[in-house]
């Protein structure tokens, strides 16, 4: 990933020191579509200058390109999949334009000759929110033919979600009805994509070296992807060392939310406001221990996975997903319990009450409700692997050095507990002085701030949503940025879970915060919540708006995001004298030119 | 007024247009349960101050949450009388927004404590639904006007009742802006309305005001601003003794500042009455020290400039004499347990609130016994000084089902109660008291068993000894008149003061620095020891200790 702190590697280029010190600057903190603009840029200097290399630019998008890889994904693996692949194709000359599903231009697509399509599924089977565009473009009635089309789709998803894949899904059969053809079968990933992905990585490259003859020779200026410098990653994450693990809300009948403050010295980690931290945690002993008694194991199982054996108490508390049930897994107790209830569940229509079961159900639930034989290596087989929780980065590096703070609520707490036990939340909450904490940073281009500092920020964030606002504001403070800065919140008891109502009240004192705009939901008789606050203070943010803000949402994702953008569309509605479809499509510009982004779970 | 320095609260004081300051504002910031600073010393001339629970201050403070900010409602109740119906109210005023207490206070007023800024103005806005106000409760002006409640045998107690009210209602401030914030009453244009007795600053700082009847020194009339010592005379009210001068707050390690019993400074009639207690607050007013707060009281003013200079003053401003002190005799301070008839052949009784703390809470249901009594009862009920409650006018005939529910809901302590518990008053201090720099009122029990088991060893259990304990030198439970006093210094740290009679004319003296419960045990036991050898017939422990010269002489109030 080419984040700040890339790094020039000297000896691939003949420059001097001085122009690899200007260079190594030049691209620090660059993201891919820049870093590809600049080498088109460098190739059009040389075209300038007499050569004969052609000039790729992601501006001025090139139809007769090769291949397009479109990706779209909230968190950003797709990101990571598609800008694999395309370096790939890259160095063996293979000519392909990488390009987020929001910026993909619509009208090229009947033009368009190979498409490979990387799409995230989220929440209630949504696309990711920049793909939106596209996808709306695509399962249109007037959506364009596609007959010379060849395509090839890898859906990311996560199988914990009853619309498991449905984007990707939907993308693969629409692209079949308007007559495009299919490359090789679609790939469908779960959160532990990566050998499926690599997979359909390489029949993509294989497809696409098979049909190289067809095609000119490359006369493209091949660079050699900039060398990062080694960092850590999901699968090599760094041990940070905990500094604080703090209770910041009170009483039993909210949850447990947690601030949490790691250290990154030493790391050479950096992070931007809006990037995610990914934890790599262990299980819940007494989870682990529940499941062994309920599926009656001892533990000590031998079970051998990816090539490597480890008794089972072991894999089920560092290695596999217990606290989370996934769609598969329910079939898998069907099959193997015979339950006529489970078998139910999956059966299409009843796509809320599984969602409802879900939320409610863990493995030792399944375990103990729906009894079946298990032996450890079904068992050990019939789960996932556990993958590493993200949290968004509560602070901004400019305001806490080499530190990184995060804002966790504990699932299994509060009097709406579920009974799914975060894994990463529990194992952060219960982690003591000095602990060790393995994280790597997961960069979130999308929900970055404004590169103009005096653009007024509207920040949505409920709950532990409000996180990577504390963050924003921590580097609009620190850089002076001019622009206006306000923040909607809501929590349940102004008393109890009004996160860092303390260091509201000094950036309100401040300056640095504008306004702040609280909804508390059981306070008084008629819970109230962020979207009546928006809707009451519609005027205002109208004018927001209109005067250039940029707008964030951060927190849940099927209830609060819908519910605020309805809350959006409406204040464009009333206050822009819009008709609610043109108010909408105002809103989706928004999204379109990065001024209304969500960071949403 | 040439004044020089002026303290901030004066100049708060004066920008506030008659009191109302930024309030609307600071209630309707969601951000905080605090008010703006300069409002929090605005809303005490309301009845109210604002707290917190400084239990889980350091909690809050590690979870980036602001102190839980509460407000404690102080009532405006002349004499401290009040209907069935209005304790009713403040019941369930006190489940539905307070914090499921009611608080009697030395001062015959209720307080509420925690309720939240959100819900302040519907609180009030209850309590003065029902005909309980709480202006001028606190703030610097007179507060609630105390009279005593244990003369029931004479028919002047309802005359004294009376001018407690008139008294009161002679002295609050005329600025509408209670009623603007609290009541939505009509906007005052300007907001500057003339305040004839008090203009535009108010007095220098708190102002108290008694009644007493003789022969019982329920309300400590010494300990205040503005006294009046009522002279019954064939059973009818001739008038009252004047004691000016009178207070009780002090600052650790100031010697500047002192407790001071008022001076006695003549006779005047009930006609008399209102226009010379408007001559002293406006005397205050002109001459109280404006630049230095510890400094403000009446008691300062007048030992500074003379008890003469002051009496010349108030003549002068009244327009009327005073005459020459009259005869009078107190015998005690404390309350009269259990039943006695009235004058007029309806009956009252006196129960025992430790603490004045009207609670369900350790197998006895304070709150829902009297509830239940306010609904049956036709009479009133009477706040007393020290805490308790009097449950008065009832008929003969509804005596035994009142006994009942005393009995069913735990109301009888004051049966069982050893005497020095059944005596003791406590101030609120930790938890919501900022001002209190130990445990008072949650220490009250344990403590006083402590020394009463201590007074057994020495045979003297069930002597009765008059304690008191104060969470700060402040002294809202007038420490300084008791026989024992422990005020608050720090966390389980206590001066111990020794030595107040029985009558509330003579202040006690501090023995003893900042000790440890260990430390006031150790030192009383000689003391108890000696008192118990050494005593004459009935002889108080205060009394033993000034006759033996284990404590200097001093000279009781009244004495001039």
């Amino acid at each position: 990933m080419a984040s700040a702190g890339a790094a020039v590697q000297t000896q691939a280029f003949p420059l001097d020191a001085e122009r690899v010190e200007l260079l190594s600057r030049l691209v620090e903190g660059l993201d891919v579509s820049t870093l590809q603009w600049l080498s088109g840029y460098a190739a059009g200097l040389a075209v300038a200058q007499g050569g004969t290399v052609r000039v790729l630019s992601a501006t001025e998008p090139d139809i007769s390109a090769f291949a397009t890889i479109v990706h779209g994904s909230q968190t950003g693996n797709g990101r990571r999949i598609a800008e694999a692949l395309a370096a790939k194709l890259q160095v063996q000359g293979i000519q392909a334009r990488l390009l987020r599903a929001g910026e993909y231009p619509l009208r090229e697509l009947g033009r368009e000759r190979r498409l490979f399509v990387v799409m995230s599924t989220h929440g209630d089977g949504d696309p990711p929110d920049d793909a939106r565009a596209f996808t709306d473009f695509l399962f249109a009635r007037r959506a364009p033919r596609l007959s010379s089309l060849e395509f090839a789709v890898l859906a990311l998803g996560d199988s914990s979600y009853p619309k498991y894949c449905e984007i990707g899904r939907r993308i693969d059969e629409r692209l079949g009805e308007l007559g495009a053809s299919r490359l090789f079968a679609r790939v469908d990933c779960d959160v532990d994509f990566e050998a499926g992905a690599a997979d359909w990585s390489e029949r993509a490259f294989e497809a696409l070296e098979q049909a190289r003859p067809a095609l000119a020779p490359a006369r493209v200026a091949t660079l050699r992807p900039v060398a990062v410098a080694p960092s850590w990653s999901r699968e090599r994450p760094f041990t940070a060392e905990l500094l604080a693990n703090q209770r910041i809300s009170i009483g039993d009948d909210v949850r447990d939310v947690r601030h949490i403050e790691l250290s990154l010295a030493g790391s050479g980690l950096h992070y931007e406001p809006g990037d995610a931290l990914g934890v790599i945690a262990e299980n819940p002993s007494q989870t682990v221990e529940a499941v062994l008694a309920a599926a009656k194991l001892t533990g000590s199982e031998p079970i051998k996975r990816n090539g490597s054996s480890r008794g089972l108490a072991d894999w089920l508390r560092s290695g596999l997903e217990i606290t989370r049930v996934t769609r598969p897994l329910i079939g898998k107790f069907a099959d193997r319990s015979g339950s006529a209830e489970l078998s139910a569940l999956l059966r299409p229509g009843n796509e809320t009450s599984l969602r409802d079961f879900m939320t409610r159900t863990q493995l030792v639930d399944l375990l103990e409700r729906y009894p079946a034989d298990w032996d450890a290596p079904a068992l050990a087989g019939a789960l996932r692997p556990l993958v590493p929780r993200l949290y968004s980065i509560a602070s901004s590096a400019k305001e806490v050095g080499d530190e990184v703070h995060l804002t966790v609520a504990r699932l299994d707490s509060g009097d709406d507990r579920s009974s799914r036990a975060g894994a990463a939340s529990h194992f952060l909450a219960t982690r003591g002085d000095a602990a060790e904490v393995p994280v790597y940073v997961e960069p979130n281009p999308r929900f970055r701030l404004p590169t103009d500092s005096s653009r007024d920020l509207i920040m949505i964030g409920p709950g532990t949503g409000v996180a990577p606002f504390r963050g924003f504001l921590q580097e609009r403070a620190a850089i002076g940025a001019a622009g206006r800065n306000w923040l909607v919140f809501g929590a349940r008891h102004f008393a109890s879970d009004f996160l860092y109502q303390i260091e509201w009240q000094r950036a309100l004192k401040r300056g640095v915060l504008t306004r702040l705009d609280l909804a508390f939901s059981r306070d008084n008789g008629q819970r109230v919540y962020v979207q009546q606050r928006m809707a009451e203070a519609g005027r205002e943010l109208y004018d927001w708006i209109e005067s250039g803000a940029s707008i964030y949402v951060c927190g849940d994702a099927t209830r609060m995001a819908p519910d605020v953008h309805a809350a959006l569309v409406s204040v464009i509605e009333r206050h822009g004298a819009l008709p609610a479809d043109a108010a909408r499509e105002r809103l989706d510009r928004l999204g379109a030119e990065g001024r209304y982004l969500r960071d949403v779970y | 007024m040439a004044a020089p320095a002026t303290s901030p609260v004066e100049r708060i004081k004066a920008a506030s247009r008659r009191l109302r300051g930024t309030i609307v504002e600071s209630l309707a910031d969601p951000v905080t349960g605090a008010l703006r600073e300069d409002d929090q010393q605005l809303i005490k001339f309301h009845g109210t101050y604002q707290q917190d629970d400084r239990d889980i201050r350091e909690e809050r403070r590690l979870a980036k949450l602001e102190p839980a900010y509460s407000f404690m409602i102080r009532t405006r109740l002349p004499g401290g009388v009040c209907t069935p119906a209005q304790w009713l109210v403040l019941d369930g005023l006190a489940g539905r927004y307070g914090n499921g207490t009611l608080r009697l206070t030395s001062r015959q007023a209720f307080q509420l404590h925690g309720v939240i800024k959100r819900e302040l103005k519907e609180t009030i806005a209850a309590m003065n639904a029902a005909l309980i106000d709480s202006i001028a409760a606190c703030g610097d002006v007179n507060r609630n006007v105390l009279a005593s409640v244990n003369a029931p045998e004479s028919p002047a107690h309802a005359e004294i009742q009376r001018w407690a009210a008139r008294l009161s209602e002679h002295l609050l401030p005329r600025t509408r802006a209670y009623h603007e914030i609290w009541l939505d009453g009509e906007k005052v244009a300007g907001g500057e309305e003339a305040e004839p007795v008090y203009g535009p600053t108010y007095l220098p700082r708190k102002f108290k005001a008694a009644i007493a009847v003789p022969p019982v020194n329920d309300v400590d009339v010494f300990a205040h601003d503005l006294g009046f010592i009522a002279i019954v005379e064939e059973g009818r009210l001739a008038g009252f003794n004047l004691t000016v001068g009178g207070g009780l707050g002090a600052t650790h390690g100031d010697p500047a500042t002192y407790p001071r019993l008022a001076d006695l400074a003549g006779f005047l009639t009930p006609e008399q009455l209102l226009p010379i207690a408007e001559a002293v607050v406006t005397t205050q007013r002109d001459f109280g020290d404006r630049g230095e707060r510890k400094h403000a009281r009446l008691k300062y003013t007048i030992a500074d400039r003379g008890l003469d200079w002051f009496t010349a003053e108030i003549t002068r401003r009244s327009g009327t004499a005073l005459q020459a002190p009259r005869r009078f005799e107190f015998t005690s301070t404390g309350d009269r347990y259990g039943w006695s008839e009235g004058h007029d052949g309806r009956w009252q009784l006196t129960l025992h609130i430790e603490s004045g703390r009207v609670v369900d809470r350790d197998g006895r249901q304070l709150r829902a016994g009297l509830a239940r009594i306010a609904g049956m009862h036709r009479g009133n009920f009477r706040l007393t000084p020290n805490q308790n409650l009097i449950i008065a006018g009832v008929e003969s005939t509804e005596r035994a089902g009142i006994d009942a529910l005393v009995e069913k809901y735990g109301l009888d302590d004051f049966r069982s109660a050893r005497p020095i518990r059944r005596e003791a008053l406590a101030c609120v201090a930790m938890p919501t008291c900022p001002l209190a720099m130990a445990e008072a009122e949650r220490y009250l029990p344990a403590v006083s068993s402590a020394l009463d088991e201590l007074m057994e060893e020495y045979g003297l259990g069930g002597e009765p000894i008059l304690f008191r304990i104060s969470g700060c030198p402040n002294g809202c439970s007038r420490p300084y008149l008791a026989e024992i006093a422990l005020v608050g210094k720090a966390p389980g740290r206590y001066n111990l003061h020794l030595g107040g009679d029985r009558k509330g004319l003579r202040l006690n003296q501090l023995y003893r620095e900042n000790l440890d419960e260990r430390g006031f045990l150790d030192a009383l036991s000689p003391l108890f020891s000696a008192w118990a050898g050494e005593r004459q017939v009935n002889e108080a422990f205060g009394d033993f200790l000034h006759r033996s010269g284990l404590l200097r002489a001093t000279a009781p109030a009244g004495s001039a």
